[in-house]
């Protein structure tokens, strides 16, 4: 088969599109599949070079499990992550959150840093980390009514509320 | 001032050392930050890009660790050829050489600390120490991140730690690598079954100028890849050791090799010297290829009272930019051309050198090996 462009070398990329509703068969040479930008495949292929094989099915996946369709604050879309595997600013990690977990575990080791933290940051987070801890174990105790328990423990939490 | 009066002409800059510098090359950290408030240089517009350059350049500029006389540049003020001899110094990515307005590059004048302003994050942040040095690449780092950290705020999450344009970078941002010179590994064939044991362990590892590029000269880059869910400390630990081992099993290999196929080991670096003193046209490939013979000549005492800095040196001397620096037409020499003024460049740079003197040879790892990483 020859190429529908230049029709004058064998066709080697043969891409089916459907857009609208419509089906589109082109058949190209590589050159002119090249010029006439036939090659999106490609697109799947550097996020599986970037996060390793089998990663773009993954994130394939995950994007098709984000509920949101854009970033509100930088505009970034699914496509656009799907496509360069990358995100557009911290509020997309928000945005895209929801899924993102399945593509991190394929990368690393956990999912929850565990490394530094700001300084601005370490006091906060732990009175928060404390807070989640002793509401946690308040619910606990009142569960198994355990009063005496809870009434230290809300007493505590008090304190800590406090002291932040 | 043009960056080529600021940096460290070769014959210095081969001359630093480090503790086990006979197989690691160099050690580096390196960690990606972004500001909380602007979009990601990939995705942001000029706008954007130019906000984060400007609150950023002279921060970074004014850090205690880059002294009085850094140098400071935005990436459109640098010609092609002066950023392609910062990427042969492995002080820029290659993706940064292709930036222009609105990405900069700030380092000190010992080279140590190097700064990329917008390149795939807003910050990419490395310490460089000769030898293995990876506890204390990590400390310099650490604290450039920490004094920075008082003058802006970095986008962090409680969860995710600090965010990065490509989650692979996530977490603690950082990139842990050495550059090591394994020739006795390749020689001895072992060196893909070492490559496949460290991925195993998710360390990657890679050629000469990091991601995508070939092994040359038998120089290998070992490096993490796994950024989420471990401290920086365990990872730097984790890599040391696993670089320890690498260290030995090379000087084992070294030592079998000189006991059991010497006249091979002989036979490699006669034939690199004679090589390097006669031949009128060499590629970059081929050079560094017979640079690694002569400089394991040199580890094993083959060449009398001749230090590696000097092969170190042609190493660097004989990379494309750094020899189109050298010609009289600079960026108009067209590759084949390079390859016959590589060629007399290594000529008469190794008729000042001995003939490899089989008399000599000391097993490795002796007296020549630095003492152990602190």
């Amino acid at each position: 088969m020859l190429c529908q462009f230049c029709k004058v070398k064998e066709a080697t990329v043969h891409v089916t599109e459907i857009a609208d509703n419509k089906v589109k068969k082109v058949d190209a040479c590589a050159a002119c599949a090249k010029e006439k930008n036939y090659n999106d495949p490609t697109a799947f292929a550097l996020a599986d070079h970037l996060l390793g094989l089998g990663a773009s099915q993954k994130m394939e996946e995950a994007s098709e499990a984000v509920g949101a369709v854009s970033c509100d604050q930088c505009g970034y879309t699914q496509a656009d992550f799907k496509k360069s595997g990358r995100l557009g600013c911290a509020r997309c990690y928000e945005v895209f959150s929801e899924g993102l977990d399945s593509v991190l575990k394929t990368m690393h080791k956990d999912v929850r840093h565990r490394g530094k933290v700001p300084a601005a940051l370490q006091k906060v987070l732990k009175s928060s980390q404390l807070l989640n801890r002793l509401t946690k174990e308040l619910q606990d105790a009142i569960q198994r009514e355990d009063f005496e328990t809870a009434a230290r423990l809300r007493d505590e939490i008090k304190a800590a509320k406090a002291v932040a | 001032m043009s960056v080529l009066d600021f940096l460290i002409p070769p014959s210095e800059a081969s001359r630093r050392n480090g503790p086990h510098d006979v197989i690691v090359l160099s050690s580096r950290v390196r960690l990606a930050r972004n500001l909380r408030t602007v979009p990601f240089p990939s995705h942001s517009k000029k706008a954007d890009r130019m906000k984060a350059f400007e609150a950023l350049m002279p921060v970074v500029r004014s850090l205690p660790l880059m002294g009085p006389d850094a140098f400071s540049e935005s990436m459109d003020k640098l010609p092609a050829l002066e950023k392609q001899i910062l990427v042969e110094r492995h002080l820029i990515s290659r993706e940064h050489a292709a930036k222009n307005a609105g990405s900069g590059l700030v380092f000190n004048r010992e080279e140590s600390v190097c700064v990329m302003v917008n390149e795939e994050d807003h910050l990419r942040m490395q310490a460089l120490r000769p030898g293995l040095q990876l506890r204390q690449a990590w400390m310099t780092i650490d604290s450039v991140d920490s004094a920075l950290q008082e003058r802006v705020e970095f986008a962090f999450a409680e969860r995710y730690g600090f965010l990065t344009a490509c989650p692979t970078n996530l977490g603690t941002g950082i990139r842990v690598s050495a550059m090591l010179h394994l020739p006795g590994l390749v020689l001895a064939e072992q060196i893909n079954q070492i490559i496949q044991a460290v991925n195993k362990l998710g360390l990657a590892v890679r050629g000469l100028y990091g991601e995508g590029t070939e092994a040359l000269g038998n120089i290998f880059q070992v490096s993490n890849q796994m950024t989420l869910g471990e401290s920086e400390n365990d990872i730097v630990e984790r890599i040391n050791k696993v670089l320890l081992q690498i260290i030995e099993h090379e000087q084992n290999a070294r030592h079998a090799q000189l006991e059991k196929k010497p006249a091979v080991l002989l036979n490699h670096i006669g034939r690199a010297y004679g090589i390097l003193g006669n031949a009128w046209s060499i590629s970059s490939k081929e050079a560094m290829n017979l640079l690694s013979f002569m400089r394991l000549g040199v580890d094993l005492g083959l060449f009398r009272d001749m230090p590696k800095s000097q092969v170190d040196e042609l190493f660097l001397r004989s990379q494309p930019a750094h020899l189109q620096l050298a010609h009289p037409l600079r960026d108009k020499l067209a590759s084949d051309e390079r390859d016959l003024f590589r060629a007399e460049m290594l000529r008469q740079s190794t008729s000042s050198f001995p003939r490899p003197d089989p008399s000599l040879i000391r097993p490795p790892g002796g007296p020549t090996e630095g003492p152990a990483a602190a």
